[in-house]
């Protein structure tokens, strides 16, 4: 069975004023379904790199990026945005969440793009809520939750959706100790229990632990 | 959870700010409003001619008068219907201050030249028939609460001494634009004191005013009536009341085009705080626009969003700035004395204006912020400290 993501000899560079920065070279990988891959690296080894060209909002210089199949890096911007809200779910370190809206509402985001009914988004919203353990502090605003809260709202808001592959970028680099442990069991049990393909960014070799598969990146070189 | 709930909820984010440009907004409706409002206020007169009145007047200047013997010539003007005429008699009632149209004109024809000024039968016929008779009009009787009987004394200054006048009659204005602000009495009253006291003005009236049966015919026939009195000491000047009404405002046209200028520039200065506070707020919001554009909200999304925000601010500001113009107005109206302003209210023009002028600046406020969202890469976005 081929691998769900599938990144062919990828390479990215930035321009900065007239200087060409490379920070990924040549990479290759292969994210098997149902897999739970951590990408570690010191700052700057290009792992935020790889995981925002997996998950579609930047693009490689060279080489392509299949998942699922397709040939992400070929869509244009709005197939890309389309591309994303049903196939990608996206957890950042520091959340992220609309300040102005409720937990209920962040999580309800996404699915305005949709065309469910109200009753169904309330339905999707509900177990988002109930998977993450925040049903009692729907209606609290972010900044009446704690951090850890917090990320678990944003975790809620990238699996309303049901997408196929979940990228999480440092999603414990904000947290305590405790909080942190409490994200990662969570997306232990996303990809355990409900058998979600997980991609985690991080430098912590403790949240590393919990990945089925860790990858090191080192000065944009996957070693 | 719609769409609209997320513009009202990032309108209302910071509360003061979006208050202070509502506010903002407001007074620029209002101030543009109440200038738009004086601007028309000015043109009502222009507003209220008739098409089939011409105005003779001296060819020099319009503050010479005309021979008294001229009417008669100019009734055998072809096409001409009725000649009747007023002179500027000014004085003063009560005091300087209060100043309204007064003039001297022919009681026999003045009220059918000009049917928009009401007046019932027995009214007219008592004015007819008492020389030092007046008519005032219903806002005049109402500001100085005057009725039928009274007696009102003018100081004259144009024509000296003390004069008396007896209301006979209060007439109503037929239309919107009818100025209700007038005075009128009997020229032959005035010209009757002028043969014994002034004899060398006796006889003189300030202007003709001709009533004709085809407006079309107006140019035609204003040139036979100036030709009538070519080379003689007091050549004419006929034109359409409408041209007469404009030469009036001619003399003032700076300060209505600066005024009109000056609308449009509060449009434009409220523009720039709007404008201001979007661009402020689009770019506090950068990560968020990342964030939304990275679970799958597009272009179209997000010009909605910001587009919707601006429009409902200038839309609220403007609506209140609306509702606020018309009391001012009103309030403004009473303390106007009547004889500067005649007819002082909102044209629903202004109305419109003002409402596509709020509706713009809110398009155009939002069109910076959605060129800056839409420009801006997800990762840029991330980076983004603000």
């Amino acid at each position: 069975m081929p691998a769900i993501i599938q990144v062919q000899n990828v390479s990215k560079s930035y321009s900065r004023d007239s200087f060409e920065i490379p920070v990924l070279n040549n990479i290759s990988l292969d994210v098997q379904d149902g897999e739970f891959l951590s990408l570690m690296g010191p700052s700057g080894s290009g792992k935020t790199t790889l995981l925002n060209l997996i998950a579609g909002i930047d693009k490689p210089t060279k080489g392509n990026i299949l998942v699922n199949g397709e040939d992400i890096t070929l869509l244009g911007e709005s197939a890309l945005a389309k591309w994303r809200a049903s196939n990608i779910g996206f957890v950042f370190q520091f959340y992220n969440l609309i300040p102005v809206l409720t937990a209920y509402e962040n999580i309800e985001l996404p699915l305005m793009l949709t065309h469910l009914s109200k009753a169904e988004k309330k339905k999707h919203v509900e177990a988002a809520l109930d998977v993450v353990g925040l049903t009692d502090r729907m209606f609290h605003y972010p900044k009446q939750l704690s951090g850890g809260q917090e990320q678990r709202v944003a975790i809620a808001r990238a699996i309303v959706t049901d997408p196929l592959i979940l990228v999480a970028d440092e999603p414990t680099g904000d947290l305590d100790k405790n909080s942190a442990q409490e994200i990662l069991i969570l997306l232990d049990r996303l990809n355990k229990e409900f058998k979600k393909t997980i991609l985690m960014v991080t430098h912590d070799p403790h949240a590393a632990e919990k990945a089925s598969n860790i990858r090191q990146l080192e000065k944009g070189d996957l070693i | 959870m719609k769409i609209f709930k997320l513009i009202f909820k990032n309108a209302f984010r910071h509360k003061l700010r979006t208050f202070l440009t509502i506010l903002g907004i407001a007074i620029a409706v209002i101030a543009f409003g109440v200038l738009r409002t004086v601007v028309t206020a000015w043109y009502v007169g222009v507003e209220a001619t008739s098409a089939n009145r011409l105005i003779t007047r001296q060819a020099v200047s319009f503050i010479f008068p005309l021979p008294y013997t001229y009417r008669d010539k100019i009734k055998e003007v072809p096409g001409v219907t009725t000649v009747t005429f007023a002179t500027w008699f000014q004085g003063v009632y009560i005091d300087k201050n209060q100043f309204f149209a007064r003039f001297a004109c022919d009681a026999e024809t003045m009220f059918d030249v000009y049917p928009e000024f009401l007046l019932s039968k027995n009214e007219l016929a008592t004015f007819k028939r008492e020389q030092n008779s007046c008519i005032v009009g219903r806002d005049i009787a109402k500001q100085y609460k005057l009725k039928v009987g009274d007696v009102m004394p003018i100081e004259g200054d144009i024509y000296p001494g003390k004069w008396e006048f007896v209301i006979r009659g209060i007439y109503q204005p037929r239309d919107k634009t009818t100025d209700a602000t007038q005075m009128l009495f009997h020229w032959n009253y005035i010209n009757e004191r002028m043969k014994k006291e002034t004899p060398e003005r006796a006889g003189e009236v300030g202007w003709y005013v001709v009533q004709i049966k085809d407006p079309a015919q107006a140019g035609i026939i204003s040139k036979q009536i100036d030709d009538l009195f070519k080379n003689s000491n007091a050549e004419t000047k006929t034109e359409s009341e409408r041209a007469f009404a404009q030469s009036f405002l001619a003399s003032t046209s700076a300060i209505i085009t600066a005024m009109n200028i000056l609308s449009f520039v509060i449009i434009g200065i409220i523009l720039l705080v709007l404008g201001n506070t979007m661009i402020m707020s689009a770019r506090e919001r950068t990560r968020e626009y990342a964030v939304m554009k990275t679970i799958g909200f597009t272009g179209s999304h997000l010009i909605g969003l910001i587009m919707g925000e601006s429009l409902f601010i200038s839309i609220i500001g403007g609506a209140v700035g609306l509702a606020l113009t018309f009391p001012l107005v009103k309030g403004l109206e009473q303390v106007i004395p009547k004889g500067v302003f005649p007819i002082f209210q909102i044209e629903p023009i202004t109305v419109v204006l003002a409402a596509l002028s709020a509706l713009l600046i809110g398009f155009l406020s939002s069109l910076s912020p959605i060129q800056r969202a839409l420009k801006m890469q997800i990762v840029e976005g991330f980076r983004f400290v603000g």
